[in-house]
């Protein structure tokens, strides 16, 4: 089936389940938002323990979803894992880091004897919410600003220095943060987390003062949300995007991501439905604390950001472009796996939607009730 | 020519050790008592006893805080492959990240899915949706160390791919070869036998301990039973899959398989070194010679070992480094200058690429195709040495492994019989033996994965590529700060984890 497909198509196809993982990623980073509002919603320790139960049962679902992302690229790119993960060290050792603490900080927070207490716990849930959501943001603001890496295949040859990938700024990746542009994405990702977080809360939780809290926190995350979100994107269709011929060669092009909107419409199409869904479910948590908003927040998160990272690697973009050397940059048919790789592992995309169905059905199953106190007293295994 | 920059290769091996051995701690008992727990519920969901209810919450408690760390330092691992060995993601990433994708997409959302089902679910769901719910939390681990050891083993023996010149990487070419070589199966089946047992004598071990405090007997009896026989099936396993995996070894790592047992010149009909204490042989021409001070040998039983035959032959280290024509083994001298001649071709092949020119490119593929077998020996022209592995850290392993491996089949055995014959109570000594196989179990465990990574040493593919050609171009500065902050991290978490651990066995299971 997969093998009759061209080389090109196949790329297209794995870029596509690279963005939708990204897309997904971001919506579960929820979990990441209600970590950072812990002590503002929560203001006593059982309203905490049904905010943290609440996440705490989706946390593993955003870290494996963050691991699977990573499998996928390594998987389908392999040279944007070697460029990017061997380059920018500390910005991925970073968001590593964040999500070491983050995984055992649920099971063992409320445990008696459990060495570090439970505030360091707590301290460590929000390290991870901070930091996860605004270096990722970060990081794939990169795909539109570049980076100062350079690629040399021949290197391999070399007895010595023979990276074929090099970073070429001592700073390993920490130069992101001095582009306004990524740093707008990474702080609207961790606005809309937490946006995202209180509408799930609206669902999950069924107590009368954190509903208030959660629609405040909607309220409060929705400004900067906006005007980081919007000065993005603003600037994004406005900036030179990094275009590459048919013969690969790397040019800076006007107005290229507004092109490539206006070259693919179902992808503007996805886009601005996506940007409307998410505004739609801001109003509906704001004004109607309603429970359903989650749903229109999460699609509308997924179709946005599938649809950026479709403007980011598809209609001749590179999506890791090299400010060091345009040449080198990445594009999905430079960077990818062999035709035989994607074939077989486009066989085993064939079980994502069985995989998505069964998370479905315990997704029901686990939150057809909503959190109450009275399930966290009852509950035996409480985090 | 620029050098390499050791001090880099060793910081980068030493954090990717650092974490694997953190990971691996935890790994094991994930596998077997996700098993040992899912098999307990079935009991409770066949007899409706609410003692196996009790029993299954109980190690399902501490199955959990075990994960919660083992999920935690996993992560880091498979994006270590990418921040600490950039070359290696590119040169094999076509196979390598296959597997690793396949994992995710198959073994973890399985996991993380169904764990809260386990967890949260006991009010929620069915007792048979539960019951399910364990025993997918259970495949689903095992599924994931399936892909993941299909990608180790892969580097342990390269099959089922093709080197592409023009991308400069190994291809995959049939996924079956990989997914199936012996070495996958070999290493698979006597990586999860040897959790299995693993998990068994920690839950005999805490079980024990309740015996000590003379608490709980009816539960420890169901836990002993239950791990006694999971335990003795996987032990005997571990033996048999041992055996397997050692003679894949003879065959495709000869010199690992000599670093075992420091076997230094090659014989036919060669004995087993039962037991043995090394000592420097302080030979300058080979600095990596060992004597022994003192052995206890068993005659024939290498061979029968590597080959299946008491009259085979055993190449040594020596017959390795310095060739035996009579044997057909090739001198590494000689290796090292194929290998050159390899590197040389393929960078003939890159110019000959930028210049456009296909004759010159086809010359040069030829010339690599032919020497791409001792590719990676081409970096070892200077340091030739670095081709035989730690030998003391190799066979000390690899010894401790095995002799504890058969002393867990004999303790199972004991074990049986106790509960058989109703003297579980009797022997006190029993408890406290079963308190220390707890410790023997994690040595015994992380002797295993040292023998296998130490052995393989200096590749990170064998033959193709070594750990020098595949480190990512970073400060050294940068990767002993991030060594220092996972031992820091790893180490606090881990006495969390054992406190925690420790506690909740205190309390018991609860009513």
């Amino acid at each position: 089936m997969f093998e009759s497909l061209s080389l090109l198509t196949l790329q297209q196809y794995w870029w596509i389940i690279v963005s939708l993982l990204a897309s997904i990623l971001v919506f579960l980073m929820f979990v990441q938002g209600g970590q950072t509002l812990l002590y503002r919603i929560g203001k006593t320790d059982m309203e905490r323990t049904m905010i943290l139960n609440s996440t705490g049962r989706k946390w593993d679902l955003t870290f494996t979803t963050l691991v699977t992302f990573g499998g996928a690229f390594f998987a389908s790119f392999p040279l944007f894992y070697s460029t990017s993960f061997g380059g920018a060290y500390w910005v991925w050792m970073a968001i590593l880091f964040a999500f070491i603490v983050q995984a055992v900080s649920y099971e063992y927070r409320t445990k008696p004897e459990n060495f570090l207490g439970k505030k360091t716990y707590e301290g460590f849930l929000f390290a991870n919410g901070l930091l996860g959501t605004i270096l990722i943001g970060t990081a794939v603001g990169t795909f539109f600003n570049g980076s100062l890496f350079s690629v040399n295949k021949t290197n391999l040859t070399n007895m010595g220095n023979n990276a074929i990938s090099s970073w070429e700024t001592p700073w390993h990746g920490l130069e992101a943060v001095l582009n306004w542009h990524n740093v707008a994405l990474g702080l609207a990702v961790f606005f809309l987390a937490r946006i995202l977080a209180s509408l799930y809360f609206l669902n999950n939780i069924d107590d009368a003062t954190l509903r208030e809290r959660c629609v405040k926190q909607v309220k409060i995350n929705t400004i900067p949300f906006l005007v980081f979100f919007l000065a993005f994107v603003a600037y994004l269709l406005i900036k030179d995007g990094f275009a590459y011929d048919e013969t690969g060669k790397v040019f800076m092009e006007p107005y290229k991501y507004l092109h490539n909107f206006l070259a693919m419409p179902i992808v503007l199409v996805l886009f601005l439905a996506g940007v409307v869904l998410v505004l739609l479910s801001i109003y509906k948590g704001w004004f109607q604390a309603s429970r359903k908003a989650i749903w229109f927040g999460g699609i509308g998160t997924v179709l946005t950001v599938f649809s950026l990272f479709l403007i980011a690697g598809f209609n001749h973009t590179a999506y890791y472009p090299s400010t060091f050397n345009l040449q080198h940059s990445l594009t999905i048919e430079n960077s990818s796996s062999s035709k035989y790789t994607l074939v077989a592992m486009s066989y085993v995309s064939l079980f994502v939607p069985f995989v998505i169905a069964y998370i479905y059905k315990v997704w029901k199953s686990i939150n057809n009730k909503p959190i109450t106190k009275e399930e966290m007293e009852n509950e035996t295994h409480v985090y | 020519m620029t050098q390499f920059d050791f001090s880099l290769i060793d910081w980068s091996r030493a954090q990717f050790a650092l974490t694997a051995m953190y990971h691996w701690i935890f790994v094991p008992l994930t596998l077997g008592l996700g098993f040992i727990v899912a098999i307990m519920e079935s009991l409770y969901v066949r007899t409706g006893n609410p003692e196996w209810k009790r029993i299954t919450k109980f190690w399902m408690t501490l199955f959990g805080i075990n994960f919660a760390i083992g999920v935690a330092t996993g992560i880091i691992l498979e994006f270590e492959f990418g921040t600490n060995w950039s070359n290696y993601s590119w040169f094999v990433g076509d196979i390598f990240g296959a597997p690793l994708a396949i994992e995710g997409i198959l073994a973890f959302f399985l996991e993380a899915t169904f764990i809260a089902v386990m967890f949260f679910g006991w009010n929620k769901v069915s007792k048979k949706f539960h019951l399910l719910s364990t025993w997918l939390v259970a495949i689903g681990a095992n599924i994931s160390a399936l892909w993941i050891l299909v990608a180790n083993a892969w580097m342990q023996l390269p099959e089922g791919m093709k080197f592409n010149p023009a991308t400069a990487r190994n291809e995959m070419q049939n996924f079956w070869d990989v997914l199936l070589s012996p070495m996958a199966v070999s290493k698979f089946l006597h990586t999860i036998t040897s959790a299995y047992t693993l998990s068994a004598l920690v839950v005999i071990g805490i079980a024990c301990w309740f015996l000590l405090k003379k608490r709980e007997y009816a539960f420890v009896k169901k836990s002993v039973l239950i791990a006694a026989v999971f335990g003795l099936l996987a032990s005997i396993m571990t033996a048999i899959t041992g055996d397997f995996s050692a003679k894949v070894i003879a065959e495709h790592q000869p010199m690992k398989f000599a670093s075992f047992e420091g076997l230094y010149e090659g014989k036919t009909g060669a004995p087993l070194v039962a037991f043995g204490i090394l000592k420097d042989a302080k030979d300058t021409t080979a600095p990596y010679k060992k004597d022994f001070a003192m052995k206890i040998q068993l005659p024939k039983m290498l061979s029968i070992l590597a080959n299946g035959d008491a009259n085979s032959y055993v190449p040594g280290i020596k017959d390795l480094m310095e060739g035996n024509a009579e044997q057909n083994i090739l001198p590494v001298d000689e290796k090292i200058a194929r290998g050159k001649i390899a590197i040389e071709a393929l960078a003939a092949y890159k110019n000959a690429q930028q210049a456009n020119d296909t004759i010159a490119q086809a010359k040069a593929k030829e010339q690599l195709d032919a020497n791409f077998k001792y590719f990676g020996y081409g970096y070892f022209q200077q340091h030739k040495n670095l081709l035989v592995p730690n030998i003391g850290i190799t066979f000390y392993s690899f010894h401790i492994m095995v002799g504890l491996g058969f002393y867990f089949i004999a303790f199972f055995i004991l074990m049986l019989l106790l509960v058989y014959k109703e003297k579980l109570l009797k022997y006190r000594w029993v408890f406290y033996l079963a308190l220390v196989n707890i410790p023997l179990a994690y040595i015994a465990s992380q002797a295993g994965w040292v023998t296998a990574e130490m052995g393989r040493q200096p590749w990170v593919i064998q033959d193709l590529m070594p750990t020098l050609a595949a480190v990512s171009r970073l400060d050294t500065n940068a990767v002993i700060v991030t060594f220092i902050l996972f031992a820091l991290i790893f180490t606090t978490l881990l006495i969390a984890e054992l406190k925690i651990m420790c506690k909740q066995i205190k309390i018991g299971p609860k009513h």
